[in-house]
């Protein structure tokens, strides 16, 4: 029996194994500005997680010698420049914009996972259950939502102090019906099908078909709330420190560093404002940016068109 | 370039007002005109024997009058004070210090026209030292010492005092103890005054806008022959200070009389130059440090004078007199008055106030290791309020970060603020303030008295109470002195029970054709606007 060689495939005729770069350099292609808007988040990460590291002064020490310093101004103790100049207390307002971002991601993270998956579960929940669960569950939702997010916030500052966690608190709570709200509306088509009568009929709990059958298939929604709630929540936390509500000093905050700036050193010291300013503009357009591009991604009707 | 710009600016500042205040000494006042204040706090009620803001004694002060006053000629003076409704000059105590008798002014009228006389101020001033069951009184402990009012005729009143005492001139003096009509005050009743006005100032009450502005119109029967020299005045309301800034900054305000920081003030000077005139002065308003000495580790004094060890005031003095309405080092009493301890000798003998801030430093580390407390944290409640409370609270965590202490701010809107402060009492170490109209050092350092009313620090201290009995008890001035070391010496540093940090310093920019004003070391004070008169021709170089 004659035997068949089979020669071996040149190398060249195999697809070539795609690397990071490929995927990095296909989604830069297809979507350039929710890359900009990445590229901007993982800056602003490392920036947050390493902070410690690519600062040159504490962003807490106050250096009167050096006070309202324009920027490019050099410590002549220490022969370090203040890159971006200083505040009116003296200090380094570059390792306070570092270390603000930190106190940002800090909150928008925290704030907006917590009451994202708060709500992803508390919407899930009232799509399954249905009847007066739904609609009492609903309408508490509707008393949430009937206040703007900012004058929520307000609200539950004013109820719990000031402070980082109680800005977490404030900033997490409006986010709970917002996901939750739009959650629900995808589970509810989820409900009706025949997997979830399946899983019901094979007896499994309420809590592993909301858990491990719904909760998995309402992603899409859940993860652009979610990038979009990072954004309104560093906003949110810049507003409060701005109002003086938020975190306080000697806290390094993007919001709190434009309060001390804004009204009292605008003309003769523009840098203290324009800084902070800077930073919160270019966070929230980032996150703005990549969560519409996540949206383009998940959402199947864009990705037709597309 | 470092250093030059606040020179220059301070330089303008200081020619503006050396200029204004020689030519004010060469003008003769003008008739006519109208002023407008800008005022950044609200009006809680028009009852100033119930009130403390200045949100009120600026638009509602000129309406009335009271019985004494601060000479207005002279009001950075502690000690001078001139008649008001009384004629002559303040009188002498007699029977050993404890009868004053003040004859009062014919022809005064209140604005309803009937006739001021001594009556009504035996009224006003049983209302404030004798409050009926039920009627609230905020400076009744001021008139501790008065044992009896009397009218005996319309133009002569008689205060019989307990004792003989420093203290009862300057509480007379108080601009919050206007004047009421008796018949007001019998006809509607003791809170008639909360919403209602009928004074006898050199005002007359046109109309108050919640939350935009109260006007007054000239009083053409007020008392004092030729006064006043303005037809009328506004009083607009503007909480935020940029606003108030903007506002004279544009023209719509002449002048704010509570001050601004030094940085509006350089901004202001820029802007306008020679069309503004700058008035500084110290401010008998402090902040102090209150630790709750009922928590721990704040019962140890060891604890609490490495805190206060750890301030360097002259270098705060120094930087952040820059950027805050604060400035001046100095003990428990007003820095000018001659009751007040010298900074050499705050120096010498008191915590916290050494030039040798390294020596303080290392002196403080050393207290808090012995206390077991080198990493010692705690939380500082401070009050929403920008200037100067913020700042002095952030200014204050940076030092005591210098010996080792971690701070945390917990800075709360007023009425919160007060609720922890005073009621809850839940707070590790607060800000506080000792803020009051007139100079009055031996009332004004009650305050730091653990029996005090107002003291929130939670405290006993038996000698230090028998310090103060001893002082209000003499009037004279040199033991009053000697004391007055003694008990200071108690509080900041054997006790370490408050602790001072910087006076106040009042700036108030306005613009130059506002004449006849002069700054007092209170806000509170000099407000009846009498004397304050608007140069037409400066205004008109000023485009207005």
């Amino acid at each position: 029996m004659a035997q068949t060689e089979i020669a071996p495939l040149e190398s060249s005729t195999l697809p070539r194994q795609k690397t990071i770069w490929d995927a990095a350099l296909r989604m830069i292609r297809r979507q350039p500005l929710g890359s900009a808007g990445l590229l901007v988040i993982v800056i602003m990460t490392f920036a947050a997680v390493f902070a410690d590291y690519v600062v040159p002064y504490d962003p807490e020490i106050e250096n009167f010698e050096y006070m309202l310093m324009p920027p490019g101004t050099m410590d002549e103790t220490t022969g370090i420049t203040f890159m971006l100049g200083t505040d009116s207390f003296g200090r380094d307002m570059f390792s306070r914009l570092v270390h603000g971002a930190r106190t940002a991601l800090l909150v928008g993270f925290t704030a907006s996972f917590i009451g994202a998956f708060v709500g992803l579960v508390l919407g899930v929940g009232s799509a399954y259950f249905g009847g007066y669960i739904d609609l009492v569950f609903q309408r508490v939702m509707d008393v949430f939502m009937a206040f703007p997010l900012i004058i929520m916030a307000l609200a539950i500052v004013a109820i719990f102090g000031t402070g980082t966690e109680k800005v977490i608190i404030a900033i997490t709570i409006p986010f709970i019906p917002r996901c939750a709200r739009v959650v629900r509306s995808s589970a509810l088509a989820l409900r009706e099908l025949p997997y979830i009568d399946a899983a019901r009929s094979i007896g499994y709990s309420h809590t592993r078909i909301v858990m491990r059958h719904m909760v998995p298939n309402v992603m899409a929604p859940f993860l652009i709330m979610l990038t979009a709630f990072v954004g309104q929540a560093i906003l949110l936390e810049a507003s409060l420190s701005y109002l003086g509500l938020g975190v306080q000093e000697p806290t390094a905050a993007w919001g709190l560093m434009l309060q001390g700036g804004a009204e009292e050193f605008a003309e003769s010291a523009p840098w203290v404002p324009i800084w902070p300013g800077v930073a919160i503009t270019l966070a929230v357009f980032g996150f703005n940016l990549f969560g519409d591009a996540v949206r383009d991604v998940l959402d199947p009707k864009l990705r037709a068109q597309n | 370039m470092r250093g030059v710009a606040p020179k220059l600016v301070a330089a303008v500042a200081g020619a503006g007002f050396a200029l204004g205040a020689v030519a004010a000494m060469a003008e003769t006042p003008q008739v006519g005109g109208e002023l407008n204040i800008v005022v950044g706090s609200k009006i809680p009620s028009y009852d100033a024997h119930i009130e403390s803001t200045f949100g009120m004694i600026h638009p509602i002060r000129p309406f009335y009058s009271t019985l004494i006053r601060v000479n207005p000629d002279n009001p950075s003076s502690p000690t001078d004070f001139v008649c008001d409704v009384c004629e002559g000059g303040v009188p002498e105590p007699t029977d050993n210090g404890t009868t004053y008798t003040f004859k009062i002014r014919s022809g005064i009228t209140f604005h309803d026209g009937k006739p001021l006389t001594a009556a009504d101020v035996k009224a006003t001033f049983d209302k404030i030292a004798f409050p009926p069951e039920g009627v609230a009184s905020n400076r009744r402990a001021y008139f501790k010492m008065v044992e009896s009012i009397e009218a005996p005729d319309d133009t002569t009143v008689v205060f019989k005092l307990k004792h003989a005492s420093g203290t009862f001139i300057p509480s007379v003096a108080m601009p919050f103890n206007f004047i009421y009509a008796k018949a007001d005050l019998d006809t509607h009743g003791y809170t008639w005054h909360q919403t209602n006005i009928n004074g006898s100032g050199p005002f007359r009450f046109v109309e108050h806008v919640q939350g935009s502005h109260v006007t007054g119109t000239r009083n053409d029967d007020y008392y004092h022959e030729g006064k006043p020299y303005l037809d009328g005045y506004t009083a607009l309301s503007a909480p935020k200070m940029s606003i108030r800034l903007q506002a004279i900054r544009g023209g719509r305000a002449d002048i704010e009389f509570r001050g601004f920081p030094p940085k509006a003030r350089d901004d202001l000077v820029a802007a306008l130059g020679d069309k503004i005139t700058v008035q500084e002065s110290d401010w008998n308003c402090v902040l102090l440090v209150t630790p709750n000495h009922k928590t721990k580790p704040f019962d140890d004094p060891r604890v609490r004078r490495a805190m206060t060890l750890a301030i360097d005031r002259h270098g705060g003095s120094k930087y952040l007199s820059n950027i805050a309405i604060v400035k001046t080092v100095g003990g428990i009493v007003f820095p000018n008055h001659p009751l007040a301890t010298p900074v050499d000798e705050l120096k010498a003998n008191i915590a916290g106030y050494s030039d040798d801030i390294a020596d303080s430093i290392e002196h403080a580390k050393a207290l808090l290791e012995e206390a077991g407390q080198s990493d010692l944290k705690f939380t500082l409640l401070n009050r929403g309020v920008d200037q100067p409370y913020k700042v002095v609270g952030t200014w204050l965590i940076g030092q005591w970060r210098k010996v080792g202490m971690q701070v945390d701010q917990d800075v709360r809107p007023t009425t919160p603020f007060y609720a922890s402060l005073r009621k809850q009492k839940d707070f590790d170490v607060s800000i506080d303030f000792n803020c009051q109209s007139i100079v009055n050092p031996i009332a004004d350092v009650s305050k730091f008295l653990p029996t005090a009313g107002n003291n929130y620090a939670s405290f006993e201290d038996a000698e230090l109470e028998k310090i103060y009995a001893n002082l209000l008890r003499t009037a004279n001035v040199d033991e009053q002195k000697i004391l007055i070391r003694q008990y200071e010496k108690r509080v900041l540093n054997d006790l370490a029970s408050q602790m001072i940090t910087l006076w106040w310093y009042k700036i108030n920019p306005h613009r130059s054709y506002v004449k006849g004003w002069k700054i007092a070391p209170s806000h509170y004070l000099n407000q009846s606007l009498d004397n304050v008169w608007i140069d037409k021709e400066e205004k008109k170089r000023h485009g207005l």
